[in-house]
């Protein structure tokens, strides 16, 4: 209630100025891992990097209002899609890049590549490259949550491909059922690979096997950060307050092909295009300019600053050791 | 000492390791409120309460991640499967996450968890409900592998896997729940990967496990009544190999014959068989052979499962053969 009325009143000073500041990082922080993947997949078209690289362009929005919507000690479960939440959770984009190049230097040592990141400190538990066998860990997460009493929120994506599979449901079942402090996402970026939702799916609105489950569930189209984060955060709350689980359905496009492979060749004439009107970066950046007059000399230096970092990422990844070869020993079994 | 069934000794493993550690916990298909499908888990929900005697619904995949994901955040999951033959449903989380994932993390991440369970035939179960999984799990690096015989070697060792920080997958019998042994009544463990000679021979070696060890102690009776000693070698823990005492045993009778449960073609028997070849040729008076299953789907007709199974009449015949061969 206190909110509604908030709304129709003017916006104070104070409140554009926040949202100014606010959408600026969103900007900054989508962009970066904009600029990221253009980096990775120039140095795979160079050769530097080998094996599959699936892009994130296009659903940056999500990991970035996932990072602002979660606390700190909270698990972020995701697919073999993994780099936009390595870098919004605060990875160091240099570590990415060295793992894509397979360099010691690497976020996991180079022992994972593009689509099996953790970053265990930052919240990253991975980086799963199986569809759908993540869902059931990131529920394990959840339950250990819940057995030890840290107040630990697991967030758990997926993509829609995942939906018609069996530990998905598996898990979600589970969850519902133990009560456990877990939120299912599933970003909805219209296909499976090369197969739209009309041909993978029976009832193309995931959110309608919520129910089935007991779950509450949310559903909307990615835009802005800003309402993203607040729905997600909700869901979070949820989960940390009440062990309430829900599945929310994000809908959202990816710009690329599946891989570096691929050349999506599936999409419907004028499709891509009319999917990139929407892009969150190009909202952010015209309301950056409009709104609250940032001129685009200044937008252009952030930008600017961003490709450095990536540049010097790439460098980094390049001039890195491979690691030695005793290396692949390690870590098969634990120590004692 | 106290004589106790293998459930019994499973069930004791379980109770201490529990008592000794909160993080501890029993999950699985029946486990709590039914008692356990094979009574192993009997009386302990009363005990630990349904927080760490978790019952679930039938979701392999799903149970076996959860345990996963919650060792994966410090906890120390008892995954039963009510047989193994279930966890063929599970087997890309044992597979691609549970294997992989201290490796693939760069050691950011370990997972000390035991799936536990029946496996291999018991008595006229058909094809599906008759399978020996050996070959897969030990196929897999990053998995430690299990199979018990006696009451003694159930405790012992899976109070070590419990304390291990690796993946463990731990083999039982439905045929052999109810073999009785002696148990010392003080604590001890049984450490992972060391063999034990189950009895002590001079002329051929019988290296076996699990299901195959009271098969194996048949057969050397029955030599024994030809006047062969034979040694049998239980090996218990199946990966890592205790390549030590199978061909300490070797080099001493020049001679073994396999006995096991599971199909011949790969897993731990040709293993077996190609470590003694590589490491002990010169020692060998004759080739290594085995009596195993057949080669083929497991027959639910009575007769034809006794000709698949691995028999004491036809592993004495290999006994022979091969103190015939030098």
């Amino acid at each position: 209630m206190a909110r509604a009325t908030a709304k129709n009143q003017a916006p104070d000073a104070e409140q554009v100025s926040d949202q100014k500041v606010q959408t600026l990082h969103d900007y900054r922080e989508m962009l970066r891992i904009r600029r990221f993947e253009e980096a990775a997949a120039r140095a795979y078209t160079k050769g530097k990097i080998s094996g599959f690289l699936h892009l994130y362009i296009g659903q940056e929005a999500i990991a970035v209002a996932t990072a602002a919507a979660i606390g700190k000690g909270d698990h972020v479960v995701t697919t073999y899609r993994d780099h936009g939440f390595a870098i919004s959770l605060g990875c160091d984009p240099k570590a990415c890049m060295a793992e894509l190049f397979g360099k010691a230097t690497g976020l996991v040592g180079g022992m994972g590549g593009s689509m099996h990141f953790f970053d265990r400190d930052k919240g990253l538990w991975g980086g799963y490259a199986i569809v759908s066998s993540h869902f059931p860990v990131a529920t394990g997460h959840a339950f250990a949550s819940k057995y030890l009493g840290d107040g630990r929120v697991t967030l758990a994506f997926c993509g829609d491909g995942a939906m018609g599979m069996g530990p998905t449901h598996e898990a979600m079942t589970l969850a519902a059922l133990w009560k456990l402090p877990i939120v299912f996402v599933c970003e909805n970026n219209q296909y499976s690979m090369g197969t739209p939702l009309s041909r993978q799916l029976p009832v193309m609105d995931i959110t309608a096997r919520a129910s089935g489950y007991g779950l509450p569930s949310d559903r909307f189209r990615v835009v802005t950060v800003a309402e993203t984060r607040e729905r997600l955060a909700k869901a979070v709350r949820m989960a940390r307050e009440d062990n309430q689980p829900s599945l929310i359905e994000l809908i959202t496009y990816r710009f690329r092909g599946h891989s570096m492979s691929d050349p999506a060749k599936y999409r419907g004439p004028g499709e891509l295009d009319e999917w990139k009107r929407h892009d969150p970066i190009e909202i952010a950046y015209r309301e950056l300019k409009d709104k609250h007059g940032i001129s685009e000399t200044e937008l252009e230096a952030i930008d600017e600053e961003i490709v450095a970092e990536m540049t010097e990422a790439e460098r980094f990844a390049n001039e890195s050791p491979q690691p030695p070869p005793e290396a692949r020993f390690l870590n098969n079994y634990a120590k004692d | 000492m106290a004589v106790m069934q293998i459930r019994q000794a499973l069930r004791e493993a379980i109770r201490e390791e529990m008592e000794r550690d909160e993080r501890v916990f029993l999950m699985g298909e029946e486990v709590g409120h039914y008692d356990g499908a094979y009574k192993v888990s009997q009386g302990l929900i009363e005990q630990f309460g349904d927080k760490r005697i978790v019952d679930t619904p039938i979701a392999e995949a799903g149970f076996a991640g959860v345990g996963i994901g919650a060792a994966m955040a410090g906890l120390r999951p008892i995954i039963e499967f009510m047989t193994f033959n279930f966890s063929a449903m599970a087997f890309d989380q044992i597979l691609n996450n549970a294997a992989k994932l201290p490796h693939m993390t760069n050691g950011q991440f370990t997972v000390p968890i035991v799936f536990r369970g029946p496996n291999a035939a018991a008595h006229m179960l058909g094809s599906t409900h008759s399978q020996a999984f050996e070959p897969f799990y030990c196929n897999i690096p990053g998995v430690k592998v299990i199979s018990v015989a006696t009451p003694y070697d159930a405790k012992g060792l899976l109070k070590s896997a419990i304390r291990d920080n690796n993946p463990v997958v731990f083999f039982e019998s439905e045929l052999m729940y109810s073999v009785k042994g002696e148990v010392p009544e003080q604590e001890y463990l049984i450490p992972i990967g060391k063999a034990d000679v189950k009895r002590a021979g001079e002329d051929v070696t019988i290296i076996t496990w699990g299901q195959g060890v009271p098969v194996a102690l048949d057969t050397a009776a029955l030599a024994e009544q030809r006047g062969i000693d034979v040694e049998v070698v239980d090996l218990r823990t199946l990966r890592p190999l205790d390549d030590e005492a199978i061909l300490r045993s070797v080099r001493k009778t020049n001679r073994a014959v396999l006995v096991y449960h599971g199909w011949p073609y790969g897993g731990p028997g040709a293993e077996i068989i190609d470590r003694i070849q590589r490491e002990a040729f010169d020692a060998l008076d004759a080739p290594v052979l085995r009596e195993c299953y057949e080669d083929v789907n497991m027959p639910y007709a009575e007769n034809l499962e006794q000709l698949v199974l691995p028999r004491a009449d036809r592993a004495l015949e290999l006994v022979l053969k091969v103190m015939n061969a030098a």
